[in-house]
């Protein structure tokens, strides 16, 4: 039993972070229809820019409490991803927004392509690895062992999640982008100004990406110019399992995609008497990810949409 | 009409290239330079292993800095060694057309490459053009099984490493319950393989066989699986970025058993990636442990002023070069032929331990170091047969 | 002149054919024989493009998990044709049935998925990819299908009337590597594969999948009958991915789960959009592109050291960044590819709101 409970935690703090990521692919392709390919390196930048950052105020400041320069190392990094995101939008996607759908996608890779490399010549090419300056105090819940980050990483993608509902459901903001979503010509009509609220859609996504950057980095204790094609799959996965462009789905998506990989990893042997391991983990995943969708096609949350006429 | 404006379209493109060719071809320089001897070095420069690859470079680069500092003589002439270093991306594919292109540029001879998967390829390629190529890291026991005589590595196979750290794991370590962790790339399954046939050989009882990929960071669901089989050892078949995290979700997870791994875990990195919990982490090293051997504390001194600290496997592309431009000496000649009539009876005192060859072209130095981590540093605990 | 060439198709295709039979003399005396080792592998790639191209390009099925029939293709001529198992049958019989093996699996990724559209169907077939990559990767246990990650070795040469591919030839004091002959059979393979491209697209069943491409339900509406269509598109896209997997593992003499990653289906993606989906003459080109430029990029430590007199950044660190910068530049010059089929080109000449419209129709996800 206690297994169980520890296998559960795992796939649920594992879930949490692929819904972090997984709400920036999901913002976006509900507004433009358009997979950001780069959306996981801009994940890994935030990682990186925080963890530069995180080594300069611990030198400086070594007396200052590591949840403090954690603390600071997000806020540098959020805007610089900000930034960044910005930049990609409007230089990568935005004249080609009239362009045939899988243009934008090829961009998309080359921007991450290009971001991996400039990554890799600033950086390098180690793995960086994160301080240990975070309390580590462990808690016992049924048997399983917890951590507090591991509570912090569940709770801020809980409460980011629930924010940005608020946002897109309450705000202003938010219903120029729900406008903009079904009919960016209609939005503009009703005078919305649409290229804002898409830089603004790829803003919030990228700062969204700069904490789950931090996030990650933290609790693996590394970072790594690499870091984001894996993260950013798993995240895109999770984000059509719960159905894309929509904001509860990629967070349902992300903890589901997690727990089905651990529980996969933990008894995918058992269950097959030993003829399949964990090494076919992925395959599991990628299984239930299928099954889902021939079952319904839309993702989970995924709005049903009849067949066009 | 729609296929001949297609073949149009196609012939100007052809011309293009051919174009590209002559001048290309143009301006081709001419390797023919007798006197500077190029030596070739392949490993991945972009990827996820460059960390790995570049340090692969790096060591055989300082090897030749120093013998051309030191000043090379060959059939009475003076010449200079150029390294010439290309990135196979990690990839089979690139690898042979790397391995071509250092071939169609007159290399001697290759050190390299990394990873087996594009090793053994690249291998048919150096065999056809009958020139040596000595593999600094490449562990996978087909490398040198295929019966190619230009074939050979510094560094003990898959089968020599696991068979020792498995019997170690039992009967030094004194684990009874065992469980396996590999990477499932070709360097983790075959090590992991060797390890279990050695420790259940040696009277250890496999409890857990579990398995992750080399780009992985998280464990805890396999760890906690392994938890509930309560081993005594954990063997970890991979590399560093995945030890590290590895070795703190252990401890995270509460789980007591100890951990070991490969050369793929002794290194510095790893230490810095798993923090405070690598203490106690044991892990081996093919040859002799470097700061033990003659030149060995000048090697690292030397490697770290100028290229930072050694990520892996540095010493063995080191000493890769200084076996190779021994055969030279003996053949007084660069000519892959002679050289390969000379490589087999190599006997050196590298940087990573003797260095001897087999009918095969696998080291026969054999011995394998162990390491555990104390206070934040690898500390040698013994060198076993 | 150029002009002038055009109006003489017979002219053009001669000098074509003259063309392609000395290439790889002209890249191997010009560039080196590792050239020609490239120009073998632009040829897989073209002949994996026009394979993909199919399913996309015609179709409209977004196919993220491509490369898993290449896989298949190279997998099932390293059984039949290697130690491994140690059967040694000769290629012409087993490239047809890793390409008929590769073909079912085709319908079999097809038959669940037809209800899918745009990116859902692009994710299913990623995660199908995966899944056959993984397996590649494991089944060295309980039986050893695969040999798992250390992949299959000394898998035979191609083998033409007792002359074998494997070895270099010496011929007039010269040595020829076995790229050339496997330049002209790759050659052969491809022309024989854009020809079947250019007839299917002009067919009945081409037209059929345009029409599924643009509109599903029009197309359905019309008497086509789209399920067939489409699974047939996967069998043919598929059939090619083997093809080519058989003809590389013969090539390479060694295969392992390495090769067949995910990257592969997104660079073979690329090609085709960046030459320009649909339009046969535009894939070629973009499979020569992208197969190139990264290894020309290789030359920029020469360049450095010719223009600067020493290297300046190292070229490994500079390569795929300048391949990256490159991607995204000619997508925004050209967003409909290099060189677009003429009914891309078409729409996009189209007053604005028609073309938005037609181009929303086209791979649509939403639908």
């Amino acid at each position: 039993m206690d297994i169980f409970t520890q296998q559960l935690v795992n796939g649920l703090v594992l879930g949490s972070i692929y819904a972090l990521v997984a709400l920036g692919y999901t913002m976006v392709y509900g507004i433009l229809e358009l997979i950001n390919f780069a959306h996981g390196e801009v994940t890994m930048i935030g990682a990186m820019v925080a963890l530069t950052a995180i080594g300069m105020l611990v030198g400086v400041a070594p007396d200052l409490p590591g949840v403090l320069v954690v603390l600071g190392g997000i806020l540098v990094a959020i805007p610089i991803c900000m930034l960044l995101a910005f930049g990609i939008e409007k230089i990568a996607y935005r004249p080609l927004r009239k362009a045939p759908r899988l243009a934008p996608l090829i961009t998309a890779i080359g921007v991450s392509i290009i971001l991996q490399n400039l990554a890799m010549l600033i950086w390098g090419r180690q793995y960086v690895s994160f301080p240990e300056i975070l309390p580590t105090t462990k808690y016992e819940l049924l048997g399983a062992h917890i951590s507090l980050l591991q509570i912090v990483i569940v709770g801020l993608a809980l409460s980011i999640m629930a924010g940005l509902w608020l946002l897109v459901e309450r705000t202003r903001l938010g219903r120029a982008m729900r406008a903009t979503a079904q009919s960016k010509e209609v939005a503009e009509l009703m005078g919305v100004n649409v290229d804002r609220v898409i830089s603004a859609t790829f803003i919030i996504g990228a700062a969204i990406a700069a904490i789950a950057g931090v996030m990650v980095s933290a609790y693996y204790g590394l970072a790594h110019y690499y870091m984001g094609f894996m993260l950013g799959l798993k995240a895109f996965s999770a984000a059509v399992l719960g159905g894309i462009g929509n904001i509860a789905g990629a967070m349902l998506g992300g903890l589901l995609l997690g727990v089905i990989e651990a529980l996969g990893a933990g008894y995918i042997g058992d269950i097959t008497g030993g003829f399949l391991g964990s090494h076919y983990q992925d395959v599991f995943a990628f299984f239930v990810l299928i099954a889902v969708l021939v079952f319904r096609p839309s993702g989970l949350l995924g709005e049903r949409v009849a067949n066009r006429a | 009409m729609h296929s001949n404006k297609f073949a149009y379209k196609l012939a100007i493109s052809v011309v293009f290239m051919a174009l590209l060719a002559g001048v290309g071809g143009c301006g081709k320089k001419d390797a023919a330079n007798k006197d500077v001897i190029r030596i070739g070095s392949v490993s991945p420069l972009t990827g996820p292993q460059t960390h790995i690859g570049k340090d692969n470079e790096n060591g055989a680069r300082l090897a030749v800095e120093e013998i051309n500092a030191g000043g090379l003589v060959l059939g009475g002439k003076k010449v200079t060694l150029e390294l010439f270093g290309e990135d196979d991306q990690a990839e089979p594919k690139t690898a042979t057309i790397v391995a071509q292109k250092l071939v169609d540029a007159g290399v001697v001879a290759v050190i390299g490459h990394l990873n087996s998967g594009t090793t053994i390829p690249a291998s048919k390629i150096y065999h056809d053009a009958g020139i040596p190529q000595i593999s600094p890291s490449a562990t996978a026991v087909a490398y040198t099984a295929q019966g190619y005589q230009t074939a050979y590595r510094v560094m003990a196979n898959d089968a020599q490493q696991g068979k020792a750290l498995g019997q170690y794991a039992v009967a030094r370590m004194g684990a009874r319950k065992i469980a396996i962790v590999d990477d499932r790339t070709a360097y983790g399954q075959g090590l992991a393989d060797e390890f279990e046939k050695a420790a259940k050989a040696a009277g250890g009882e496999i409890v857990a066989r579990e398995f992750t990929n080399d780009r992985a960071t998280d464990f805890s669901a396999i760890l906690t699986s392994i938890k509930g089989k309560t081993p005594e050892l954990i063997f970890f078949a991979g590399m560093d970025p995945q030890g590290g995290p590895m070795a703190k979700q252990m401890k995270s997870l509460g789980l007591t058993a100890k951990l070991l791994g490969g050369d793929g875990l002794q290194n510095v990195n790893f230490v810095k990636l798993a923090g405070s919990d690598a203490e106690g982490v044991v892990a081996s090293s093919p040859g002799l442990p470097i700061d033990s051997m003659p030149g060995g504390p000048e090697f690292r001194k030397r490697f770290e002023a100028k290229y930072g600290v050694i990520q892996v496997y540095a010493p063995y592309a080191y000493d890769a070069v200084y076996a190779l431009v021994d055969a030279m000496k003996r053949a007084d000649s660069a000519q892959p032929a002679k050289v390969l009539a000379e490589l087999p009876k190599t006997d050196l005192k590298g940087v990573s331990g003797p260095i001897r060859f087999d009918a095969k072209g696998d080291t026969t130095g054999g011995a394998i170091t162990l390491y555990e981590v104390k206070g934040g540093a690898w500390q040698v605990l013994e060198t076993v047969k | 002149m150029l002009e002038r060439l055009r109006q003489r198709p017979r002219l053009v295709f001669a000098l074509l054919a003259v063309l392609l039979a000395v290439l790889p003399f002209m890249m191997g005396f010009g560039l080196g024989n590792s050239w020609v080792r490239v120009l073998d592998f632009v040829l897989l790639y073209v002949l994996l493009a026009i394979g993909l191209n199919i399913v996309v390009g015609y179709a409209g099925l977004l196919d993220l998990g491509y490369i898993a029939f290449y896989a298949l293709g190279a997998y099932l001529y390293a059984w039949l044709a290697s130690p491994h198992f140690g059967l040694h049958l000769p290629f012409w019989a087993v490239l047809p049935i890793g390409a008929m093996l590769a073909g079912l699996f085709g319908v079999l990724l097809g038959a669940p998925t037809l209800r899918l559209r745009g990116d859902y169907l692009a994710i299913v077939t990623l995660g199908f990819g995966e899944i056959i990559r993984i397996f590649m990767n494991n089944l060295n246990a309980p039986f050893n299908l695969t040999n798992g990650p250390q992949g299959i070795n000394l898998i035979d040469p191609v083998r033409l009337a007792g002359f074998s591919f494997g070895k270099p030839l010496h011929l007039f004091g010269m040595t020829f590597p076995p790229t050339y002959f496997y330049y002209y059979l790759f050659l052969g393979v491809t022309l024989l594969a854009i020809f079947v491209a250019l007839r299917l697209q002009d067919s009945r069943i081409g037209r059929a999948w345009a029409a599924i491409r643009e509109d599903e339900i029009a197309a359905a509406a019309m008497g086509i009958n789209t399920r067939n269509m489409k699974l047939l598109a996967f069998a043919m896209g598929a059939t090619f991915g083997g093809l080519a997997g058989g003809l590389f593992a013969a090539f390479q003499g060694f295969i392992s789960p390495e090769s067949f990653n995910l990257w592969e289906s997104i660079l073979v993606l690329c090609m085709i959009v960046l030459g320009g989906m649909g339009n046969i003459p535009g894939v070629i080109l973009g499979a020569v592109l992208l197969t190139v430029i990264p290894e020309a990029l290789r030359y920029l430590g020469d360049l450095q050291r010719a223009t600067l007199g020493h290297v300046v950044v190292d070229p490994a660190d500079l390569r795929m960044l300048l391949f990256g910068i490159a991607l995204v530049a000619m997508m925004l010059f050209r967003p409909a590819g290099l060189l677009p089929s003429r009914q891309r080109k078409r729409e996009f000449a189209a007053e604005d709101g028609v073309a938005e419209q037609e181009q929303a129709s086209l791979y649509d996800a939403r639908a």
